[in-house]
């Protein structure tokens, strides 16, 4: 019984099994994004393109929207919402605006990554407009308004009466683009 | 009929430094691993003996929490992978190749590597204890990105762990290549010992689960120093991934550990029961299904990390439902005792109290995977109690076992067993008042990882510190019996044990160092032996 080609095979065929699930790992990355965009898992909002032409319809359901906001770690800066608390009617487009401050004596950039509770709302949260599409550079000791344009989808759940908006700031240290 | 992979086949032994550092002999491989994972079961044993001692009372008194964390998390690296999995393995080198009729390993050249990689590895893990930062801190769970703060001892902390996972993965490749390719003309998969068909279970584990980790850390490692952001919110990354990632591997893990385990009791209690094991077939099934299970159950490890409630149901049934394939072995196990002429020798006290203590575990963990309880439990030390029943008198009293039980085929002695009956009832009591009160305190609320706690928590701890003592200084007793055992005693014969079936008995003790070079006839009378 000459068994050194079957192990050479089953040797083979194992190697080939283990380098595939080291890419599976990798794969995971793409998976996880995709569950979190159908689930809302991860409470990351989405993001639409205000049609300025079409028909405003809107539902007379009031939702109730609390802003909040962090900073991260040691980032030498402010971020408060200018207002705690909308009452916004869904379908329609609202303004909500954050005053950040630099408090330090350099210019840093800083991203802010939105996060929307309960997960179920991050579903029908859609930003037309958000400081948090790109990164932000704040000069040394420098204020700024910003500005999050956004709306609640008419499909939002009847049992979803309230819902936070919540920014952290990040300190960005490998300048990347993200959206 | 029996040419096989290796082609340097010596009559003798090869001699000194020399036989162990270029063997690609399976029985002095499986030494080796052995020896290897004694040693790192006492170094990551002094690491909870610091770890007790700062509990002994609430404060401060000996280390400082930095240092603290950092026994916590190389504790747990070296337990598991250093201890535990490669004992495992080297029982897999030893008993496999005799218990299926092979003359060795499948890849034997392999097995030399596999194993010489893990000194290399745990010296570069443990050369972190001595580095600017000190040694890795933030858990063995290794989560962003607290782990990402780890100083200087971060690169070393991820090849570690890349080439303990080299290692493992060329050790399961090895089993299962050995398993399919090399029984003894005659022998079926349903024929095979327990011992044998847990770990070829086991290596598909490894092989399925370790790639994504040593994936999972490489991510890691780049995020940290090539500006990738998998993890990293500000670039867009999320570290809630990295725990998905991490328990994908993690949950099998743990059946890595205890799988052989499995293996090991179902192959003592029937000889000391004197009977064939109860449900040979569905023994085989509910381990297959174990691990099939177990890809699907990661995230109960995660419930409070925010996951919808749709998911958190998915992962809490499915984790219930593992408990019926381990109700089906442990049920197996008590049958094969029922009315059995039953003898308790060392081997067989250790078995039996794995049975009980392992099934202990097993339940704290259902009470666990209980979605709205574990929100209470999660991350106290119910936890810490949970897995060391399962891990510590679970598995570590299979290895045990195993090692009283075959002891005598390795070195041709019996040992001592009014000592090893010593070892035994030491080892049970200590390690129950060490890990019992410790349900108490996770119920409570004491939370895990903290070196410091309230004084409502003194009594159950101090308790809890002199079982960790009694039970770190009992197991010197153990290194006493085996060095004992190896120098002389009581002549052994070829079946040590008078209900002792496989093929492994069938050859002298010690056994030689080459065995079934020509394969063994195995005709009716000798396979119905095997059972």
């Amino acid at each position: 019984m000459d068994n050194k080609k079957g192990i050479k095979k089953t040797t083979a065929r194992l190697v080939l099994f283990t380098v595939l699930m080291f890419g599976f790992g990798y794969a995971l990355v793409p998976l996880y994004d995709v569950f979190c965009k159908i689930t809302g898992l991860n409470g990351k909002t989405i993001r639409v393109t205000e049609n300025l032409n079409k028909e405003v319809i809107v539902s007379n359901r009031s939702i109730k929207v609390q802003f909040d906001a962090n900073i991260n770690g040691d980032l030498p800066w402010t971020l408060t919402p200018n207002q705690r608390v909308m009452r916004v009617q869904p379908g329609k487009f609202y303004e909500a605006v954050y005053t950040v401050k630099n408090i330090n004596d350099r210019d840093i950039v800083g991203q802010a990554i939105p996060s929307v509770s309960p997960q179920v709302a991050s579903l029908y949260f859609k930003k037309a407009e958000c400081f948090c599409f790109v990164n932000q550079l704040l000069k040394a000791g420098e204020t700024k308004e910003m500005v999050v344009r956004f709306e609640v989808d008419k499909e939002l759940p009847e049992d979803v009466a309230e819902l936070t908006l919540s920014y952290t700031f990040f300190r960005v240290k490998k300048v990347a683009a993200i959206n | 009929m029996s040419t096989l992979a290796h082609d340097d086949h010596h009559d003798h032994k090869p001699t000194g430094l020399k036989r162990w550092f270029f063997s690609t002999n399976h029985k002095d491989i499986g030494t080796l691993y052995l020896i290897f994972a004694l040693t790192m079961f006492f170094v990551g044993g002094a690491m909870a003996m610091i770890i007790r001692a700062e509990l002994f009372q609430p404060g401060l008194q000996f280390v400082d929490p930095q240092f603290y964390n950092s026994m916590v998390t190389v504790h747990a690296l070296i337990m598991i992978f250093g201890a535990v999995m490669p004992a495992g393995v080297g029982l897999a080198n030893w008993m496999i190749p005799l218990m299926i009729g092979a003359p060795d390993m499948a890849l034997p050249r392999m097995n030399n590597m596999s194993f010489w990689i893990l000194p290399f590895a745990f010296a570069l893990l443990l050369s972190t204890l001595f580095m600017d930062g000190g040694a890795p801190a933030g858990g063995w769970t290794m989560y962003p990105p607290l782990v990402l703060q780890t100083g200087d001892a971060f690169p070393f902390l991820i090849f570690a762990v890349h080439f303990l996972g080299i290692s493992s993965i060329m050790g399961a490749i090895n089993i299962i290549a050995t398993v399919f390719n090399m029984r003894a003309p005659g022998m079926t998969l349903m024929q095979m010992p327990l011992f044998v068909w847990t770990w070829v279970i086991t290596s598909f584990l490894l092989i399925a689960s370790l790639p994504v980790l040593a994936g999972g850390v490489t991510m890691l490692l780049t995020d940290k120093y090539f500006g990738t952001s998998f993890f990293d919110a500000a670039g867009g990354g999320d570290p809630v991934l990295f725990q998905h990632i991490f328990w994908f591997f993690g949950h099998p893990e743990v059946y890595i550990l205890a799988l052989p385990a499995f293996g090991i009791v179902s192959q003592i209690i029937p000889a000391f029961a004197r009977k064939p094991l109860f449900g040979y077939a569905s023994m085989v099934y509910a381990t297959a299904s174990i691990a099939i299970l177990s890809f699907f159950v990661w995230a109960h490890h995660m419930f409070t990390v925010g996951l919808p409630i749709k998911g958190e149901l998915f992962f809490m049934y499915a984790t219930m439902l593992i408990a019926v394939p381990t109700g089906v072995k442990v049920f197996n196990w008590i049958a094969t005792m029922w009315k059995g002429s039953m003898t308790f020798e060392t081997p067989m006290l250790f078995s039996v109290a794995f049975v009980i203590l392992f099934t202990i575990g097993g339940f704290s963990g259902l009470m666990l995977g209980i979605t709205p309880v574990d929100f209470q439990y999660h991350d106290t030390y119910f936890v810490v109690a949970h897995f060391h029943y399962v891990l510590l008198t679970g598995a570590i009293f299979a290895l045990m076992a195993a090692a009283y039980y075959w002891l005598p085929k390795w070195t041709g002695f019996m040992y001592d067993e009014r000592l090893g009956k010593i070892h035994f009832w030491l080892s049970l009591i200590s390690s129950n008042v060490l890990f019992f009160p410790q349900h108490f305190l996770g119920l409570a609320g004491m939370p895990r990882r903290i070196p410091d706690y309230n004084i409502q928590f003194a009594d159950f701890n101090m308790i809890s510190s002199i079982g960790g003592f009694a039970y770190g200084i009992s197991q010197l007793l153990f290194v006493y019996i085996v060095i004992k055992c190896a120098m002389g005693g009581k002549k052994a014969r070829a079946r040590s044990w008078e209900g002792a079936k496989g093929l492994e008995w069938e050859v002298p003790s010690p056994a030689p160092f080459h065995t079934f070079e020509t394969p063994p006839k195995l005709t009716k009378k000798v396979l119905e032996s095997l059972y």
